[in-house]
């Protein structure tokens, strides 16, 4: 890991000739004023997407942003500011600006470095050098013609390979020198079917933190194809789809992807800011009974490979697999630094931030409902008048009263323990601390979503992982109109 | 540095970056640069929380080579990053493949007079005068009611941005213009659970915000108007949507008579130029410049002149929203809405919110809608919602957790009355509207 370090340091100090007295000098500077914590945290990320529309790759985007964020840290009060050029003067200015914040208190401490080391759960290889341009363009190619193939209801094929590569180093008064290096890719399809006047669309993809080979090398369209024949399915479901039922009924949650629910309805709440406020409706229960007893809720930054994953959160504090909730019961939040000190707990390695330009906060990484003993197939025969929700589009919370919901893009009536007709134009709305207690069976077949997960807080998104088993609620609002 | 000698910076990087793309072998290219600046002050708990300063300029650029295209963006605008940044357009271009719609739009298309539309008004409040402000907006609000038990905050943030666009064709304009804004969010409580609200005001001119104590109190009234919901019935019900509400409910309108939608055949509204896709009262029209609006322009992204309009007329889509590469795609001319559409206003009858309701007689006002689930390829509408249940035309007790659901073409032709209490806290003017009848879920 101090070899992330070096890397991180030439890639993000040399073109400025900074140099590590300059930025010792630097958080020197902002602790002038008696601050309690200093932070500088650099990034670069170079960016780039191709996109396949009417059957030709016809955009194409590169970005590098660079830059550093400045952090001075007072009791509960934050300066912050930021430079996109990483140089001296720069540096100067907004360490000036961020530090205006203290007026008293802290002791202006600054503790000797301390280099971090992780076992790394990704290679930090740059996907965009993976493989040459050609290769990328001729797989979405391809993309278009097999999509048409499978099906002449095909109408649009829209698919996008994209990749990102970011390298950070964050240097702190509390002695943090960390770096890390992040490799991200993502290919999805969407297609649109027409029948009879009727228009449906439907979606696959994936990625993961690694580069493109998982798509482009050996049987290279066996991964693409899988994905395109996937969105192609879903569209055409969709268009047979009849209307969602409205009421409240017993709702089965597909294995995978599904777990966006469990993001929404308890996820969010158990991030430590919320209830540090006690804005949270999880605030102050640690240790009480919060859910139903087959719930084992994890949030793990440390699987190999996956979008959500960190060897380091963007504070460095290393990322790792924090149990939130033991068989029904709250064992604890989502920290990161500020948080976690300012509630006497120690970080979980969940401080997270979308860029340098924006503060770190509390944030899951990859977040799972562990498997139960359920069988799928005694789950789906156990309900007489149910929906079966496989595929969603995005989910909202409320975290102050609970309430979530999430929009279905494939789901399916059950009827006497049958999944029968598609449904479409549903929602399903609740409130977390009660659904998760209506959790009446947890199937044996944990799986994780394929890699396409980013989540939204207060304006900045990061990538995320899902996962969970087959799980049936009792109970929950069905928002359709039949 | 004053904004014409920031304008005239960043007009002389345009020139500069459009040359190195000439040098470099590009057919033709356009160039946005934008530079912004900002503070944010968050104060929670009677005391400071944030303070933010925002500082970033940064490019884009998008190559022709032929019909061929390329884009890159950098937050770097050294002459160095400028070369790097134009050559890795230039690289894109190289891969992908010709489109006959590609291009700049049509030259004399460009905006030739811009209008001064009155948009930069700084904030002359020093840092400590705008935490003041926060301050004593969070705390009218705390000290409103007894009820009031926790807060998330007051936020007062300030920003200038300055936009330059330029092309191939010697077009270059900027738009600059400030932002200013108060917001306070609390909870209320009691035996039952927390509520969570919040109020804010925004405007182009510091003068044109509401005054930070009405914010406050706003802020507090809605929490605890969210105090003591009761379930409903499910059922087919009139829903009356509030003017924040209402605003997004044409912004869906907008989305699906959007170019990149239509000629991607991913409208419900595909086809329907000319046709009949709201009641008959509605028309939504279009005003690039009006002075100190919050989304007045004078050109688009495509440098065209922007004009005022009706996208719809007596319930009507007479224009679509294109810009030129979506209207080539089309085969039709672009409507200088590269980029999204300006201010947009509601024109109907409009009656007083209170006889919306009496007309109403039993249904929803929604204050609140979460999760994305309106489709605009198929047209299903189905969403989570909060608000008030109406009876007999009067306000009976709140609501939550529920869904409403429709469909977008059923929606829009079922608009039987807006209000008169226009909101102009976005691009989009609006006041409430009242839906025939949506299936409501509890």
């Amino acid at each position: 890991m101090t070899q992330l370090i070096e890397t991180a340091k030439r890639e993000l100090w040399e073109a400025g000739e900074i140099g590590e007295r300059d930025v010792s000098r630097l958080i020197g500077r902002l602790m002038h004023r008696q601050v309690d914590a200093g932070e500088l945290f650099f990034q670069q990320r170079r960016s780039e997407s191709w996109t396949l529309e009417d059957g030709i790759v016809k955009d194409g985007a590169f970005s590098v942003d660079r830059g550093v964020g400045v952090r001075a840290v007072s009791g509960e009060k934050t300066g912050f500011a930021y430079a996109d050029d990483i140089v001296l003067p720069a540096l100067g200015k907004a360490a000036d600006a961020a530090r205006t914040i203290a007026r008293s208190g802290g002791d202006g401490s600054i503790q000797a470095y301390r280099r971090r080391e992780v076992a790394p759960r990704y290679a930090g290889t740059d996907p965009l050098a993976s493989f040459p341009e050609r290769d990328k363009v001729a797989l979405l190619g391809r993309t278009d013609a097999f999509a048409r193939s499978l099906d002449p209801l095909v109408t649009q094929v829209t698919a996008r390979l994209a990749a990102s590569f970011e390298t950070n180093l964050v240097v702190g008064s509390d002695g943090t020198f960390a770096g890390d290096v992040r490799p991200l890719v993502r290919f999805d399809v969407s297609v649109i079917v027409e029948k009879n006047g009727r228009r449906e669309r439907g979606f696959a993809g994936g990625g993961g933190r690694h580069d493109f080979s998982w798509i482009l090398s050996g049987d290279a369209d066996g991964q693409a194809r899988r994905y395109v024949r996937e969105a192609v399915r879903q569209a055409l479901t969709n268009l047979e789809a009849v209307d969602a039922p409205a009421g409240s009924m017993p709702v089965i949650l597909a294995p995978g992807w599904a777990g966006v629910l469990l993001h929404e309805a308890v996820g969010h709440g158990l991030e430590g800011d919320f209830n540090r406020k006690g804005t949270s409706a999880y605030a102050g229960r640690v240790g009480e009974k919060v859910a139903s007893e087959l719930c084992t809720v994890v949030d793990d930054a440390t699987m190999k490979d996956r979008r959500g994953s960190l060897n380091l959160d963007d504070e460095g504090t290393p990322g790792q697999r924090t149990v939130l909730i033991e068989n029904g019961v709250l064992k604890g939040y989502m920290q990161d630094k500020l948080n976690a000190r300012l509630m006497k707990a120690a970080p979980t390695g969940n401080g997270r931030r979308e860029s340098y330009a924006c503060l770190p906060m509390p944030r899951m990484t990859n977040t799972l409902l562990l498997a139960g003993e359920s069988d799928p197939g005694e789950i789906l025969a156990s309900v007489a008048d149910g929906v079966y929700a496989v595929s969603f589009g995005g989910g909202q919370v409320d975290i102050t009263s609970g309430r979530f919901v999430f929009s279905a893009t494939e789901a399916y009536r059950i009827e006497n323990g049958r999944v029968t007709r598609p449904v479409r134009g549903m929602s399903l709305v609740g409130s977390g601390p009660e659904v998760m207690t209506r959790v009446s069976m947890v199937g044996n077949d944990l799986a994780l979503d394929q890699g396409v997960g980013t989540c939204g807080k207060e304006g900045q998104s990061v990538p995320v992982g899902v996962g969970q088993p087959t799980v049936k609620i009792d109970e929950i609002t069905v928002g359709g109109t039949a | 540095m004053g904004v014409s000698g920031l304008e005239s910076d960043l007009k002389h990087l345009v020139g500069d970056i459009l040359d190195e793309a000439r040098r470099q072998g590009a057919t033709a290219a356009e160039v946005s640069v934008g530079d912004d600046e900002g503070l944010t002050i968050v104060v929670r708990q009677r005391d400071i929380e944030t303070i933010e300063f925002s500082q970033d300029r940064g490019f884009g650029i998008t190559v022709y080579a032929g019909a061929r295209k390329g884009t890159a963006t950098t937050s770097d605008s050294r002459p160095e990053a400028v070369r790097a940044t134009v050559g890795a357009a230039l690289g894109i271009a190289r891969h992908t493949e010709d489109d006959e719609c590609n291009g700049l739009a049509d030259p004399e298309r460009m905006a030739r007079d811009l209008p001064d539309l009155d948009l930069h008004h700084p904030w002359t409040m020093d840092a400590d005068a705008l935490r003041d402000l926060a301050l004593e907006t969070e705390a009218t609000a705390l000290d409103y009611d007894g009820r009031i038990v926790n807060s998330e905050g007051a936020e007062v943030a300030t920003q200038r941005s300055c936009r330059v666009y330029g092309n191939s064709h010697g077009f270059v304009g900027a738009v600059t213009g400030t932002r200013h804004s108060v917001h306070c969010a609390v909870v209320a409580g009691d035996d039952a659970g927390m509520e969570r609200d919040q109020f804010y005001s925004i405007a182009r001119d510091p003068e044109n915000l509401d005054s930070h104590v009405s914010i406050g109190e706003e802020a507090a009234r809605r929490a605890l108007a969210r105090l003591g919901t009761k379930p409903i019935r499910t059922g087919n019900w009139p829903v009356l949507f509030s003017p924040r509400m209402a605003a997004g409910l044409i912004g869906h309108l907008v989305g699906a008579i959007s170019g990149g939608a239509l000629y991607r055949r991913a409208s419900y509204l595909t086809d329907s130029l000319g046709k009949p896709v709201a009641a008959k009262g509605i028309t939504l029209a279009e005003y690039p410049h009006l002075p100190k609006g919050l989304g007045s322009a004078g050109f688009d992204g495509d440098g065209v002149a922007t004009a005022s309009k009706a996208f719809v007329h007596a319930g009507r889509l007479d224009h679509y929203v294109l810009g030129s590469y979506s209207a080539r795609r089309l085969g039709m001319q672009t409507t200088g809405n590269a980029g999204g559409v300006f201010n947009l206003r509601l024109e109907t009858d409009t009656v007083c919110p209170k006889a919306l309701m009496r007309e109403m007689g039993t249904g929803l006002v929604v204050t609140e809608l979460m999760g994305q689930g309106v489709d605009l390829v198929s047209g299903h509408y189905s969403r989570a919602a909060a608000g008030f249940w109406i009876e007999n035309g009067e306000p009976a007790f709140p609501v939550e957790k529920v869904t409403i659901a429709s469909t977008l073409n059923e929606m829009y032709h079922g608009i039987v009355a807006a209000g008169d209490d226009i909101d102009r806290r976005s691009n989009v003017h609006t006041g409430s509207i009242l839906v025939r009848s949506m299936t409501v879920a509890n």
